[in-house]
């Protein structure tokens, strides 16, 4: 028996395959769209993993250190330290802002590692090119996707730092790739100001009868030197030793201790709940509608193409045709638009993806969800058109 | 139907088919989560390596000396100004008196006037002398009473007691003209050693309070480096090794230098080892005290053992140690690390042999079943 739907498709296959792949695209979009939702979670889930803590120990009653700016004093880390069940703890800084290289500035999260060596938590758990931080001080290990390279010189506020080494997908919870400096040199970038700034500052103490005291001699020196030093970090990143429970060695940490300590399951509520949770909505609710266009537009296409042939179909009807072979044959080429449709979508969404500014996350259960929601598409969209080539007059294969 | 028609129709449908369907495949192998993780191996090796250590200080003197006055008073001539070199003993400036001249010409004239004094009651003396000789003499031809000699003898007791009271006088007198010269000489602002004034703090016509500093002047040939190192890293830090030190404002130019001690008191807050690191030979354009300086101290070479990159040092599981690349795959050795030097090589004590090889870079976190494809590099290629 030949398949009807076959030797159609054969009768007319450029234009089969353009309305397939032109479908194709749109159905690469809405799985890009899916992409970039998932990119934007994994966003959050690699900042954490990159960080390789077990615990999160940021000041009382913030959301810190991602989603809320925390200040703690940067001593604190040795009676975390000493607390059971701690394997590491270190001190930890994390501020968004420009750093420059040459003629251009790239916006950057600029992440203050506490000296010791890597493997220890903070530290950019891999590298693409180049090494880890030795000095400590003016050397950075920097995301790959800052555009820079081994050896640049990149200025953050007063300092230049070289740049040692390279990694990758190191992103804050914005997508913005990390650089990675001593924590002494990111504090002082934390709290310095320019040039312009710190003068005035000084110049505004200097004006200030109750530091400047012609009676008391080196007061204000004393306090210009107190105002150009920053004690605070913004977080402790706390390794647990095996089998420990993350409550136990949080709950005395938090009771005795007056800090706010998360884990790993509440980092990840806030970072996808609170802090991606209005963009990812907004993603969300483009991807649905994207969806709804793209349904209705396979159904739009797969009635044209019917109403097409509808001349033949009448044909085939007057000599006798079985209703099932007709709707049979409208079914199949459906699903074979689909099919085409998806795997041109699917080609196109891997390809796009890397060009993307933002991280695009393809994951095969998204494909495959993708797969059958354009197949269930197809087939519902092909039943209109099967209900109006079943109720042709067979009359009009002569008539008109 | 025409059979060869047909044939080509098929024929271009698969041209196009094929191609799309091979790529699609190649997508799904080659993409996402289950495509291979690109990473690069290296080779232990077995080699010495000359761990340094790094820390930044600022240009510091060793000996200042801040020149003020000891009591409060008004400048009256400062002579001295920044830049300027001055011996020691030099004259830089001079506080304000004010009545203190007219105070000693005063105590001059009572000096004066008590020597006056002083002479008047020596010449009583004599006299009052003469008169009891005369007397004593007239009393033993008994020509006189007795009353009157004693009269004499005791006039020339109090010519004595005036005497003694006016040498007295005299002294006190110059004693007090001598402490206001003393005072006076205080006000005179001396420089106590040769060196380079780095401060006026004050100009002619400011009143100042005792203890402050008029003026500061440095021994140039004593500039060192107040170093910080921080103390994870500062192992094997000694008096004596050289050191290296870069000024802010000469990146390019290498001073060489000699870690003169290690401060016995650290800086607890800072977590930071204090030293002082003098320069070899001072540059002939004398650095800016505050400027800041890196240093770098080189160590002594360390014997030879198995070395790594820093770079292929991970965490997992908890535990430090490197992806060990084998041919049935990967396997995480955790390693007991040794000293380290600048330049990113580690040293293992414990874990690896020269020649193993390990995971050097890595596209992303490596566990157990990963599937690794190996480069030469992995830089040059977007993510």
């Amino acid at each position: 028996m030949i398949s009807l739907a076959g030797r159609d498709i054969l009768h007319s296959w450029g234009k089969f395959i353009f309305t397939g792949i032109g479908l194709g695209l749109l159905i690469g979009v809405t799985l890009t769209m899916a992409g970039v939702y998932r990119g934007m979670v994994d966003d959050g889930k690699v900042l954490l993993d990159n960080s390789g803590a077990d615990l999160w120990v940021v000041q009382q009653d913030t959301l810190g250190p991602y989603a809320e700016s925390s200040g703690i004093p940067d001593t604190l880390w040795r009676s975390v330290r000493i607390m059971p069940g701690v394997a590491d703890a270190v001190n930890v800084t994390y501020l968004t802002m420009q750093v420059r290289q040459a003629e251009r500035d790239v916006r950057a999260m600029v992440v203050g590692v506490h000296a010791g060596g890597p493997g220890i938590p903070g530290w950019p758990p891999y590298l693409l090119a180049g090494r880890q931080i030795t000095r400590g001080h003016y050397e950075a290990v920097a995301d790959i996707a800052t555009g820079f390279t081994l050896g640049d010189e990149i200025t953050i506020r007063r300092h230049r730092y070289q740049v040692v080494g390279l990694t990758r997908r190191m992103v804050s919870s914005g997508g913005d790739p990390m650089v990675f400096i001593p924590l002494k040199d990111a504090q002082e970038a934390q709290f310095l100001k320019d040039n312009d700034a710190i003068l005035r500052q000084r110049r505004s103490t200097a004006a200030n009868p109750q530091f400047n005291r012609p009676a008391v001699p080196g007061l204000l020196e004393a306090v210009t030197a107190s105002q150009t030093h920053n004690p605070s970090v913004n977080a402790v990143l706390v390794r647990l030793l095996p089998g420990v429970s993350a409550h136990d060695v949080a709950e005395p940490i938090r009771r005795w201790k007056h800090l706010t300590v998360y884990d790993r399951p509440q980092m990840e509520a806030i970072l996808i709940g609170k802090l991606i949770a209005t963009s990812s909505r907004q993603i969300g609710m483009f991807l649905v509608i994207l969806a709804l266009v793209s349904a209705a537009i396979v159904a739009f296409i797969i009635y044209t193409l019917t109403m097409d042939k509808i001349r033949e179909i009448a044909v085939l009807k007057l000599i006798g045709t079985r209703n099932r072979t007709i709707a049979g044959m409208i079914l199949q080429q459906a699903m074979v638009l689909g099919l085409i449709g998806f795997v041109v979508g699917k080609i196109s969404a891997t390809f796009a993806a890397p060009m993307f500014p933002k991280y695009v996350l393809l994951l095969p259960i998204d494909s495959m969800l993708g797969f059958l929601a354009v197949m269930v598409i197809c087939v519902l969209a092909s039943v209109v058109a099967i209900r109006m080539a079943l109720n042709v007059d067979p009359a009009e294969a002569i008539g008109g | 139907m025409t059979f060869p028609r047909l044939q080509a129709r098929t024929l271009a449908v698969l041209v196009v088919v094929l191609p799309l369907l091979a790529l699609f495949v190649y997508v799904g192998a080659r993409s996402g989560p289950l495509a291979p993780v690109k990473v690069t191996v290296s080779t232990v090796e077995s080699r010495s390596i000359t761990p340094a250590v790094f820390g930044i200080g600022t240009v510091q003197a060793r000996y200042t000396y801040r020149i003020g006055a000891t009591v409060p008073g008004r400048i009256a001539t400062l002579n001295a100004d920044v830049g300027d070199r001055v011996s020691a003993g030099q004259l830089l400036g001079e506080l304000d008196g004010v009545d203190l001249d007219e105070r000693l010409a005063a105590l001059q004239a009572g000096v004066k006037s008590s020597q006056a004094n002083l002479r008047k009651a020596e010449t009583s003396r004599d006299f009052a002398r003469a008169q009891v000789r005369r007397y004593d003499a007239l009393l033993q031809i008994q020509s006189t009473s007795e009353e009157v000699a004693a009269l004499k003898r005791q006039e020339l007791a109090v010519a004595e007691a005036v005497l003694v009271a006016a040498k007295e006088d005299t002294l006190r007198l110059q004693a007090e003209r001598e402490a206001l010269q003393a005072q006076r000489n205080h006000l005179r602002l001396l420089a106590p050693a040769a060196g380079l004034v780095v401060a006026r703090h004050f100009d002619p016509g400011t009143t100042v309070l005792a203890g402050q500093a008029v003026v500061e002047i440095i021994d140039p040939a004593s500039l060192w480096v107040h170093t910080r190192f921080d103390q994870v890293s500062a192992e094997g830090l000694a008096a004596g090794l050289p050191a290296e030190i870069v000024l802010r404002s000469a990146p390019g130019s290498l001073l060489n230098g000699r870690v003169l001690r290690i401060e016995p008191l650290a800086d607890e807050i800072t977590e930071e080892l204090l030293a002082k690191v003098a320069f070899t030979t001072l540059p002939p354009a004398l650095p800016p005290v505050g400027e800041l300086a890196e240093v770098t101290v080189q160590l002594a070479a360390l014997p030879a053992t198995p070395v790594i990159s820093n770079a292929a040092v991970r965490s997992y599981k908890g535990q430090r140690g490197v992806w060990k690349y084998q041919a049935g795959g990967l396997e995480f050795v955790s390693l007991q690390l040794g000293r380290s030097d600048l330049q990113g090589h580690v040293q293992v004590l414990q874990g690896l042999a020269a020649g193993d090889q390990v995971v050097l870079y890595s596209e992303k976190v490596l566990s157990a079943g990963t599937r690794i494809d190996i480069t030469d590099q992995l830089t040059g290629q977007q993510p």
